[in-house]
């Protein structure tokens, strides 16, 4: 085994490697809250509302949007791909930088995670469920920064949800389409409509309900901000210049609601989010059928080791 | 018009309000999955973060039909005027 060469972490190369990296994390996320500042209409009040549309154009069915929603989740995109970069920035076989410690542990983790609800087959599937919790958690947490989740937008939530749906109809497909077809008419013909709709049930619940969550969080915490400022004009307007204009009790308590709703609400929802899609795509693989398919074709029986 | 304007948004309030009695269900279950959880601790103590994670998992799956209600609550309330004004203006102009 030959000796890898060792980066030199000291070395300027290596440092401004790294800064570029940071910059790229920092930049999209300023982008967004600069294009946000512009296109902000300058109004009183709180407003509750869907994302901004940024821009417009005709397409053959219907008007194409460029929304804030889009903006966010692509600046948090490359904001998640620097961080990974940067976080494997310089790895060694002995681990001279702390980071690479930071992001062995996040593998491991996934990896873990993925072969405790999925099983030892499945364990390909590490990146795809860490890509998805990390996508989810980042765009819950980019309303710290006083941006528009891109979670808070039906249309992001149903894209993964679409996504997810695809992948646990290709392994339940695995098991032949009609061996699948005659299953939708189990244990009675009567409950075939039920079946059916029970299948498109999965995508539409999973997407609801991360939307939902994020969504109901915003909403209660935009109301709970205008009720302050109209308290606070109703109890301070008598203070002298500037100070009457101020909505001075909205300082501390929608930071402790944030507390809950964004970090914790969001965290949880991207959990659960990359946890139902471990559990859908596991539990939909119908292993007696695959295999008796497998043995007619001459191809090796696949055992999933259970953790 | 002003009248059936103003017994349309009347009436899609008092419906998104009507939608959120779906609250009601997920709340009494969630209260009693906690109650059943912290019992679960007290017998067994050691097996405390097994207990939890299960049981923020299923709180956030039963939390589902009342996010639905909240969904269609948020609908009625910020979606459905809009829809129903327009819907409104066009039968008006059509009967002048």
């Amino acid at each position: 085994m030959t000796e890898e060469a060792t980066p030199d972490v000291r070395g300027t190369r290596f440092r401004v490697v790294d800064g570029l990296l940071i910059a790229m994390m920092i930049l999209p996320i300023l982008f967004c809250i600069v294009l946000k500042v512009l296109y902000t209409p300058a109004s009183e009040g709180v407003h509750i509302g869907g994302a901004m549309v940024f821009w417009q154009t005709e397409a053959p069915l219907m008007p194409l949007y460029i929304s804030e929603s889009q903006v966010n989740s692509w600046a948090v995109m490359i904001s998640i791909l620097a961080l990974c970069l940067y976080l494997t920035h310089g790895l060694t076989a002995k681990a001279n930088l702390k980071r690479q410690l930071a992001a062995e542990w996040i593998v491991e983790k996934c990896q873990g995670l993925v072969s405790s609800n999925m099983g030892g087959f499945f364990q390909e599937w590490a990146p795809f469920v860490a890509a998805i919790m990390g996508l989810s958690a980042f765009s819950s947490l980019i309303c710290l920064v006083g941006l528009f989740s891109p979670t808070g937008d039906v249309n992001i939530t149903f894209g993964w949800a679409i996504l997810v749906f695809f992948l646990i109809m290709y392994y339940k497909f695995r098991g032949g389409v009609w061996n699948y077809v005659v299953g939708l008419f189990k244990p009675i013909p009567v409950f075939a409509p039920m079946n059916v709709i029970g299948e498109f049930a999965t995508p539409v619940s999973m997407a609801f309900r991360h939307y939902g969550n994020i969504l109901s969080g915003a909403v209660i915490s935009a109301l709970v901000g205008s009720a302050l400022t109209g308290l606070s004009r109703a109890l301070l307007g008598w203070l002298p210049g500037v100070f009457a204009d101020m909505p001075l009790l909205r300082v501390g308590l929608p930071a402790v609601l944030s507390i809950y709703f964004d970090v914790f609400s969001g965290v949880m929802q991207a959990f659960i989010f990359a946890m139902l899609t471990m559990l859908n795509v596991a539990g939909a693989v119908p292993w007696e059928e695959w295999n008796a398919r497998r043995k007619k074709l001459h191809q090796p029986v696949i055992q999933n080791t259970a953790a | 018009m002003e009248l059936a304007m103003g017994i349309m948004l009347g009436l899609l309030g008092l419906g998104a309000g009507c939608a959120m009695i779906a609250g009601i269900g997920p709340g009494i279950g969630e209260g009693n999955a906690v109650a059943k959880a912290c019992e679960a601790i007290g017998r067994q103590p050691e097996c405390k973060s097994d207990v939890t994670s299960t049981m923020i998992m299923g709180c956030a799956i039963a939390e589902t039909t009342g996010l639905y209600g909240l969904i269609v609550a948020i609908l009625l309330i910020f979606v459905a005027p809009g829809i129903f004004t327009g819907i409104l203006k066009d039968a008006v102009n059509a009967m002048k």
